[in-house]
């Protein structure tokens, strides 16, 4: 038998010259690629998915990891992957699963779109020297606001005075439009949240717990954190409710938009049972469908369920997968009492789904917050709720250039993973996370120190909040809420005119 | 850069409009000569004061009938034409690209309760419409007079020394991101509200889109266009009082908030919530004349036109405000207020983001 | 000829400031030029080098007074509007009035006196060097953003109303925002957070005493103040205002490849 139709994507090679053989290798890599024989290393490529692990850790720089020169007879339709993933299905019958984000060489808008500066008529504002003012509130706002006159004796004058009548809605205060997107303790190691939780309240901002509940240890950071409540329901209870800052109710994902969740029950360690809730060992599955939401007054009962439970102290997302359909699903919720509406883009990345979905469905999130936005104001409904981005946010010009095109913020959460030292391997499912970020194996979790993780992520989320006050400033802006919905300040290169339209942006030069 | 000045009698004493035309004359050197632009409140004061005196800007072209009789069927719709006619111009001083027109007019008593919003939906209607028309001034007993030219060529174009009035805004201007035309130029005029404007607007995009959610439509490429309509909005539509109104336009900076006593905060925080679109971004100075009906926080009602000026909250432009006796100036310079009123009784540079407001005695 | 008087009235800048130069050539021994009826002519005396040479201007001169000018006195019986001293190099600006915004903008040597209050940004980016410094002194108070980026120089603020009476707490927000030299001597007390990015309140010690005083005397001298109110300025409390660092921001930046 041929032990696989599918030669290594990968070649590891360990230089004998400069190994000394302290087999720290075989130790850290949590794949098994390298093995000691003898007086050298052994290194099995196929199993190499280039975490880079073993060549961070190798003390003598010994370890080459190539892209494997096995040349392919060269097709343009039947790409190298295209005949893998027959290879593998026809040897298993089953779907494809995938990590991280969808790999279809599809465009990215974000990359398309340029900004404005100020040159002459108006000034740059230099942000380091003169106010910029990156707050932001996320929840509901009154579409007007109405006072009342007051009679008050003010040294025995009688004047009247104006009251503000209407009452503010809660809403989260972020110090910076960047918060930290759902990814579930289960996918993640409890290292990984700790980092984030850390971070997040360092920063002024907010994590979300993703559908695997709220471990214990991230209570003393609860009022930085968004709690979940997926199909699954997993650790929801009033307590849990209560404990988070904001709530947000699952309904899809950019990654794998109309399909559920499954957390093996391998992954299912004591700690992660006691979070969900749900014996250890045994399968963790979030159904594809809220079973109680079949339709959008359902979605409306469930918020307003969850506001009651909150007594209405804390507002309520509703996070669904940019699909076609995104702009009216989002007039729904809207009209629901939700507070926010999050879109996941399908450039989204995932701990595991099937490659089909990750690769093929939903649209752009650049799209998507465009069509949202304009039809939110359309409906005049704009003002009342709040839009998070998700999905492939890389830098700080993505989210500048999301908030332009009509965001309230934006949630990162592969951005934030490669903070703690994610590779982007794909490889979250295997839960062999040799960096110790999406796994539950205890020698491993322990290679993240959430401390250090804590520092990288806040300076990470530190860095592009100057960057965005650095492009505000050069837009003679000097707070975001003048960028946001701004189109006027992007133009578009290389786009066509449907594109633009549907952006809402013009074409560089007009 | 662009130079504005306004003032107001507050005894309400009717100046003639040659004062505001040397004023901005002395401002020349902060505009290029590609527009200027008066309005006068309290210019017709005879038996056309209670009618909305609509000027409108309308093509000189062989199509200039055809466009007119689109004009009048919009405002036919909704009421009655009292008097038109063409507002009088001195020929041979700039190139008559367009016509200024002038229609005296009363909305129809069955909309007697939303009034001002039936002229809201004239304006926007002929503007967005009607090809080769703009309305440039909406409100009653007041007029707009712009056109592309320095500032002593579009006052004797539109011999504004004939006219009478109690407070004159005026505008000359240096345009910066759109074309020099008529309609571009200020002041921008809707119902009572009349801007003039000196800076940029970054925040342009955004204000344009949220004051659209309210059915307002900016067609004329410039941005202090969209000025006239927030104010509507706040202060007409939702009833703002005017100081917090103002305070959308330029909020209180989040740490002066964060110190502020609860009630005060909850409201600065409010506003800021609310109108987050309203607020002007990138540096303004602005000179403001206002309808009837002005709502201030102490819950007065002011009953007459008042005047303010305010600038952006980090003060990226130049506003100087004067008072003598019942008068009050407001301008980009000093020295085009002494041009009219050499001696004055105090002169002082409002806070960034403060408006001065003048209002008539009683 | 040693003093010549110009009616400014209804002339525009470019003739008023022909004018100056054309008198200036003719006249080598010229003392004095005096300017009456000024009404926001802009750029007078600008890039003047004649040291000895006084302008004395009757009425409201325009922006950018002074600008580049390296040597002579120029005396202002009114107001200023923006940026007096606009890049100027050496020489003096004495205005009876208050001055528009950044009024001292880029200065890099002599001195400005204002009476009465400066507008916003004053002395932004006011810089040093060797035996150059600018000294900028105002009488009343400034509005936010006094000094900011400034590289070098002294800024005083006396905080007194036109009868030498105290004008209160100084209310500016924002001060010294973005300093990385010179330092800012404020008359009176200052709270931290009226502070900006990089600025911070330093011991007034008796060096910086000596420092200041010769600029309040002669400010003093100018406006013909009294000597109790000298002798109150100088012996109240002073606030200094001196940079963090030379370099505050220099932190700020990582190269793209670690």
């Amino acid at each position: 038998m041929i032990p696989s139709y599918v030669p290594p994507k990968y070649k590891v090679e360990v230089d004998p010259n400069k190994c000394m053989l302290c087999e720290r290798c075989t130790i850290e890599c949590s794949w098994g690629v390298h093995r000691r024989e003898g007086d050298r290393i052994i290194s099995y490529s196929n199993r190499c998915g280039a975490c880079h692990r073993c060549v961070a850790m190798c003390p003598r720089d010994a370890i080459t990891i190539k892209e494997n020169a096995v040349s392919w007879r060269s097709h343009p339709l039947w790409d190298i992957d295209a005949r893998a993933d027959i290879y593998n299905q026809a040897k298993t019958g089953c779907i494809l699963l995938s990590g991280m984000a969808n790999a279809k060489d599809h465009p990215i808008y974000f990359d398309k779109i340029v900004l404005d500066a100020c040159q002459v008529t108006n000034p740059s504002i230099d942000p380091l020297r003169e106010p910029m003012e990156l707050r932001t509130y996320i929840g509901k706002k009154p579409k007007q606001l109405e006072f009342e006159f007051v009679e008050e004796e003010i040294d025995g004058k009688k004047i009247k005075k104006a009251k503000l009548k209407t009452k503010i809605a809660p809403n989260l205060k972020l110090d910076t439009p960047i918060m930290i997107a759902h990814m579930s303790y289960g996918a993640l190691s409890l290292n990984a949240h700790l980092s984030f939780a850390k971070a997040v309240k360092e920063c002024g901002t907010f994590m979300g717990t993703g559908e695997g509940g709220l471990p214990k240890a991230l209570y003393p950071y609860a009022d930085h954190i968004i709690t979940q409540v997926a199909s699954g329901r997993f650790g929801v209870n009033e307590e849990y409710l209560m404990k988070g800052a904001a709530i947000e109710i699952k309904i899809g994902q950019g990654a794998k938009p109309g399909i559920g969740g499954h957390l093996p029950g391998e992954k299912v360690t004591a700690e992660i049972s006691a979070t969900r809730m749900i014996p250890e060992g045994s399968d963790a599955i979030s159904p594809a469908p809220h079973h109680d939401i079949y339709s959008i007054e359902d979605l409306a009962q469930l918020v307003r369920s969850l506001k009651e439970a909150t007594r209405w102290k804390k507002p309520v997302f509703v996070k669904i997968a940019a699909v076609h359909n995104a702009p009216a699903i989002a007039v729904g919720i809207a009209t629901s009492d939700a507070d926010a509406v999050v879109i996941d883009g399908y450039k989204g990345g995932t701990g595991a789904a099937p490659k089909v979905f990750r690769d093929h469905v939903g649209i752009p999130i650049e799209m998507a917050i465009a069509a949202v936005d304009q039809r939110l104001r359309e409906e005049g409904l704009r003002n009342e709720i709040s839009i998070i981005a998700s999905g492939g946010i890389r830098c700080a010009a993505d989210v500048f250039k999301a908030i332009a095109l009509g965001a309230d913020a934006v949630y990162i959460g592969t951005a934030a993973m490669v903070a703690l030292g994610c590779r982007v391997c794909g490889r979250c499912y295997t839960g062999l996370c040799a960096w110790g970020i999406a796994t539950q194996r205890p020698e491993l979790v322990k290679r993240l120190d959430p401390e250090v993780g804590a520092r990288r992520v806040a300076n990470l989320i530190k860095a592009w909040t100057h960057e965005i006050k650095e492009l505000l400033g050069a837009a003679g802006i000097n707070s975001i809420e003048s960028l946001r919905g701004n189109r006027d300040r992007l133009r578009g290169v290389g786009l066509n005119e449907k594109e633009l339209e549907v952006l809402g942006i013009k074409l560089a030069g007009e | 850069m662009c130079g504005i000045i306004g003032f107001m009698s507050r005894k309400k004493r009717m100046i003639k409009g040659d004062k505001i035309a040397l004023a901005l004359d002395s401002l020349k050197e902060r505009g290029n000569g590609k527009g200027s632009g008066y309005v006068g409140y309290g210019i017709y004061p005879t038996k056309y004061k209670d009618c909305y005196a609509f000027h409108i800007l309308i093509d000189n072209t062989p199509k200039f009938e055809k466009i007119k009789v689109e004009v009048e069927n919009v405002l036919e719709q909704y009421g009655t034409i009292v008097k038109d006619e063409e507002i009088p111009t001195e020929d041979g001083i700039i190139e008559k690209t367009q016509i200024p027109w002038r229609y005296f007019y009363e909305v129809d008593e069955k909309y007697a309760d939303r009034e001002e919003d039936v002229v809201v939906d004239i304006v926007m209607e002929i503007n967005d419409k009607v090809d080769g028309a703009f309305v440039i001034s909406s409100g009653k007993d007041l007029g707009v007079f712009k056109a592309v030219g320095w500032p002593n060529e579009v006052a004797e174009f539109y011999r504004i020394d004939k006219y009478e009035g109690y407070m004159w805004l005026a505008h000359a201007r240096y345009p910066t991101n759109t074309k020099a035309w008529w309609g571009g130029a200020h002041p921008f005029n809707l119902l009572n509200w009349s801007v003039v404007h000196n800076g940029e607007i970054t925040s342009y995009g955004t204000n344009k889109r949220f004051v659209e959610m309210f059915g307002y439509k900016c067609r004329l490429l410039t941005d202090t266009e969209v000025v006239a309509y927030i104010l509507d909005l706040l202060m007409r539509k939702h009833k703002i009082p005017v100081e917090y109104a103002l305070s959308a336009l330029a909020p209180r900076f989040w740490d002066e908030i964060d110190k502020m006593p609860e009630e005060e905060r909850e409201l600065h925080t409010a506003i800021r919530l609310a109108y987050g679109g309203a607020m002007l971004n990138g540096p303004f100075a602005i000179a403001v004349g206002t309808p009837h009906g002005l709502i201030f926080m102490n819950g007065d009602i002011e009953k007459d036109t008042t005047m303010f000026g305010l600038t952006d909250r980090i003060k990226l432009r130049p506003l100087i405000a004067a008072e003598k006796d019942d008068m009050i100036f407001i301008s980009s310079e000093e020295s085009a207020i002494r041009r009219i009123c050499p001696d004055l009784d105090r002169v002082w540079m409002p806070d960034a983001g403060m408006p001065v407001i003048a209002r008539p005695w009683k | 000829m040693e003093e010549v008087v110009i009616d400014a009235k209804d002339m525009h800048y470019r003739e008023l400031n022909e004018k100056i130069h054309q008198i200036l050539r003719e006249n080598p021994d010229i003392k004095k030029i005096v300017l009456k009826n000024v009404l926001g002519q802009r750029f007078i005396g600008n890039g003047l080098q004649k040291k000895g040479l006084t302008i004395e201007i009757y009425g409201i001169p325009g922006g950018d007074l002074g600008m580049f000018m390296n040597g002579p006195t120029i005396i202002v019986h009114g107001n200023a509007e923006f940026a007096p001293g606009n890049t100027m190099d050496d020489g003096t600006i004495v205005i009876y009035g208050s001055s528009g915004d950044v009024t001292a903008h880029s200065m890099r040597g002599g001195k400005v006196f204002v009476r009465g209050d400066v507008g916003y940004r004053s002395g932004i980016h006011m810089k040093a060097y060797k035996d150059k410094v600018p000294v900028l002194v105002i009488g009343g108070r400034a509005k936010d953003f006094l000094g900011e980026y400034m590289a070098g120089g002294i800024i005083i603020v006396l905080n007194i109303d036109e009868k030498g009476n105290d004008l209160g707490k100084i209310k500016g927000r924002m001060i010294g925002t973005g300093i990385h030299g010179g330092a800012i001597y404020i008359r009176g007390e200052i709270d931290k957070d009226q502070l900006g990015v990089a600025a911070d309140i330093k011991e007034f010690t008796q060096e910086d005493l000596e420092k200041i005083k010769p600029y309040i005397e002669e400010f003093c001298k100018w406006f013909n103040l009294p000597e109790d109110v000298k002798n109150k300025l100088i012996n109240s409390k002073w606030t200094k205002i001196a940079p963090i660092s030379k370099r505050p921001f220099g932190k700020l930046y990582t190269p793209d490849l670690m």
